[in-house]
């Protein structure tokens, strides 16, 4: 056991964090939403920075435009960002989940045209599996994509599709095969939003804003070509996909659960606590023990996340995949961001049903209302555990 | 960064539970639950000729001289076998007197330690339960003209009291800790049995009154005694996260394997999902845990700046999860596992038991507080 940085990752990390001193830009001026157009070319212009700088994609090998860094240097690059409060990555599907898939499974031509794009964030893309009848059951999707000539016609449709509204490229799961077994028929397809026949329609989310979707696919053709993988070879590139996701999801929340948590406590002393539930007088809910108390869980939760996550990626560092730990960290990561969430709006009291967000209420009622989101997203709560039961445990399928 | 255990701290462990598969498998540890001290002689030899009373004790005094990660090792096995006696307690209590700076006292007592003649326990606690020595109340009063200490108090929950040969006694000397070193049943001394749920570790409530110890038996006094004490109180909390982790480790393997034999409604009762998620919770538990145990051992081996804040994460974390994973554990277990004669009730006692020893998850929370709001 040996959790001291090397030499190389010490270097890595002072280096980033010199350059995170002298690049982050001014805190976004505006409500920052994906639905606002300004907030989407600030975080552009974030990413083609983070890009410019060798610090896009920082675990893609060198010969698609990432540095090869080791898990660890991407844990201390996601440290590092939350202690900088650097802005999100908006490209972070792309780069994250689409990207990697790309690269382990993608044609020339595809790795050509798609990974440098992704990494500058010039080119947004969204995930396109889930559908009103398909969610936990994926397999079962209906999305139909026929063969005509050279091209594929789809028709069908999508929903709960994050960032379509404004993605350039969708990675879209169809059915090719609809008399094969259900895991069997399924087409990875690699399409241009601004395609013919293509509607996206914005739902919003319960946090009021809008960043998912509908997509709604009438006779759209997409060449051959734009196949990812094998025709009826889909469920191993969704697969592929979706545990890039769940790895990539953790990094990078990591960061979001921190800054909040930082807010919030910055924000104790100015919370007051009724003096009617403290005999002794008022107090300043950094005095009050009940809310120490919840700090000190929120804090201790995250850590313990943080130590695992660390973990698991160095797990993934010496034998190349995640051992059991890392099936859990989904799990483990949306479940503590509502817990400390509802922590967060027990300690503001009557504060914490204002909804401004350029106060701190307003973030902390956001985040609490948009972490209800965690649990579902990326695999649900359940389904998690089914995987954990029977991957990981060896019991029987339960359903 | 790598958190596998090296080759010599795995063979470590195995040697560890290869000497407690065989001298201390659970019908002995119900055997040392019905004794009065729950102390094993042999058994505790055996463990001083492996050097497992010895490990992070300077190599100087006999000891092997190892770190906290080795400690979680051995630790670690220790509460997979849920291995009775004072361990724990004389840990805590050889590495206090290992650090604080007194050569007389140490060179005396450490090395009949290590060899396993003599015991030692720490008496800390008071009537107020709280495991910060800044509460202590006990008073140490300098007695004219070098006639050493007049000592008086009422400490309660010392571990192995019974057992130990040397007692480090925590007082107030004025406004400062003083810590002597007291032999077992000097006069004045009375030492008198708290039973507890757990009995393979016994507690004690040691009182004194109107004792009289000579000016050499002080072991450290000011911040010497406060920072010695609060060294070897992070090792041994390490050591009890680690015991933790190895029950919790127990307790999941058990009843995973459980829920895939017993039957009900014609199907393994671990097809069912409600069991399952269950499951899946205790090793989520389980695994955290870990993770958190090595980091901070890790952080005291190595004298991290934030090794404070990291153990107090730990001890919280584990804790709490210790209690959630044992409870998860009978219920999947239905009636059985509500049993005096199963072993999960063994688990679940420990996990209580050291749940509570070095400060349970409120204390360290706002341990945790002050370090993070208050900075
Ligand atoms: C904020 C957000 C962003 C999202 N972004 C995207 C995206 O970009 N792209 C995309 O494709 N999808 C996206 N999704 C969709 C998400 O993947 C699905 O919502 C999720 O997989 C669940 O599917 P569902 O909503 O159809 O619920 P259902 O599958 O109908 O589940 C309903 C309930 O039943 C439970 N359940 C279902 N099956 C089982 C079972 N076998 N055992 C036990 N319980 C079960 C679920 O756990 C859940 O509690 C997003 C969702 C959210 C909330």
């Amino acid at each position: 056991m040996d959790l001291t940085l090397s030499p190389s990752e010490r270097a890595f990390r002072d280096e980033l964090r010199a350059w995170l001193a002298s690049n982050l830009p001014e805190p976004f001026a505006g409500q920052a939403h994906s639905e606002d157009r300004d907030y989407l070319e600030y975080l552009r212009a974030w990413q083609r920075r983070l890009f410019e700088a060798g610090y896009s994609g920082l675990t893609w090998p060198a010969a698609f435009g990432g540095r090869g860094a080791t898990p660890v240097e991407q844990s201390l690059f996601v440290e590092e960002m939350a202690r900088a409060k650097a802005p999100d990555v908006v490209g972070a599907i792309g780069i994250g989940l689409i990207g990697p898939t790309i690269i382990a499974i993608g044609s020339d031509e595809q790795k050509a045209a798609y990974l440098e794009p992704i990494l500058s964030g010039d080119q947004i893309w969204c995930q396109g599996f889930s559908e009103p009848d398909s969610g936990s059951d994926l397999a079962s999707l209906a999305t139909r994509a026929v063969r005509d000539g050279d091209d594929f016609i789809v028709n069908g449709q999508k929903i709960w599709t994050s960032y379509a509204h404004v993605a350039d490229y969708c990675f879209l799961l169809v059915r090719t095969d609809s008399a094969a077994q259900k895991h069997k028929g399924i087409t990875c397809l690699l399409v241009d939003m601004k395609s013919e026949g293509i509607t996206v329609k914005p739902l919003r989310m319960m946090s009021g804003d809008a960043a998912f979707n509908e997509i709604f696919f009438s006779d759209v053709r997409v060449p051959a070509g734009q196949v990812l993988g094998e025709i009826d070879g889909g469920w191993r590139v969704a697969i592929t996909a979706l545990m890039n996701e769940r790895a990539n999801l953790g990094a990078a929340v990591r960061v979001m659960l921190a800054r909040f948590l930082e807010t919030l406590i910055a924000a104790l002393p100015e919370i007051p606590r009724p003096s009617s539930s403290h005999p002794s007088g008022s107090m300043s809910a950094a005095e009050d023990p009940l809310v120490r108390q919840k700090i000190a869980q929120a804090h201790l939760d995250l850590e313990v996340f943080g130590m695992t996550a660390d973990r698991a990626l160095a797990r993934v560092a010496t034998d190349g995949v995640p051992g059991p730990e890392g099936s859990i960290l989904k799990l483990f990561w949306s479940e503590l961001n509502q817990r400390m969430t509802q922590g967060a709006m027990e300690i503001a009291g009557p504060y914490a049903q204002l909804a401004d967000e350029q106060e701190v209420w307003g973030e902390i009622s956001y985040a609490y209302l948009r972490a209800r989101g965690n649990t579902i997203e990326a695999g649900t709560s359940e389904v998690l555990r089914n995987i954990i039961a029977e991957r990981v445990l060896g019991f029987p399928k339960s359903y | 960064m790598d958190f596998e255990l090296s080759k010599p701290q795995k063979l470590l462990q195995s040697s560890v539970r290869e000497l407690l598969s065989r001298e201390c498998p659970t019908e002995r540890v119900r055997e040392l639950m019905a004794t009065e001290t729950a102390f094993d002689e042999g058994l505790w030899q055996h463990l001083a000729d492996q050097g497992l009373i010895g490990l992070t004790l300077p190599e100087e005094h006999e000891g092997m001289g190892l770190g906290a990660v080795e400690l979680a090792a051995v630790a670690e096995v220790m509460g997979s076998f849920c291995l009775p006696g004072p361990f724990l307690s004389n840990h805590w209590a050889s590495t206090l007197l290992a650090t604080a700076g007194n050569n007389n006292l140490a060179e005396a007592y450490l090395e009949p330690i290590v060899d396993g003649t003599l015991r030692a326990t720490i008496a800390l606690l008071e009537a107020s339960g709280d495991w910060d020595p800044a509460g202590v109340t006990a008073t140490a009063k300098a007695q004219p003209a070098g006639g050493g200490y007049r000592l008086d108090g009422n400490k309660l929950f010392v571990s192995d009291a019974d057992t130990a040969g040397l007692i480090l006694w925590v007082a107030r000397l004025g406004d400062e800790l003083a810590i002597f070193s007291l032999s077992a049943g000097i006069a004045g001394m009375e030492i008198e049995a708290m039973p507890a749920i757990d009995a393979t570790r016994k507690l004690y409530r040691v009182t004194l009154s109107d004792v009289t110890v000579p000016s050499d038996r002080l072991l450290a006094g000011g911040e010497q005694a406060r920072a010695a004490l609060a060294f070897a109180t992070r090792e041994a909390t390490i050591a009890a996260c680690a015991e933790l982790v190895g029950g919790m480790q127990w307790i999941t393997n058990t009843t995973v394997e459980y829920a895939k034999s017993r039957q009900q409604f014609g199907k393994p009762i671990g097809a069912f999902q409600a069991v399952q998620h269950r499951c899946a919770d205790l090793l989520l538990h389980l695994e955290s845990a870990r993770s958190a145990t090595y980091s901070a051992a890790w952080a005291v081996a190595e004298n991290d700046p934030e090794v404070d804040r990291l153990v107090s994460v730990t001890k919280a974390y584990c804790s709490d999860a210790a209690r959630e994973v044992a409870s998860s554990g009978i219920q999947v277990h239905g009636g059985i596992g509500f049993t005096w004669e199963h072993d999960l009730q063994l688990y679940f006692k420990r996990a209580k038991s050291n749940e509570l020893l070095f400060g349970d998850a409120t204390y360290h929370r706002e341990r945790i507080a002050r370090m993070i709001i208050d900075r």
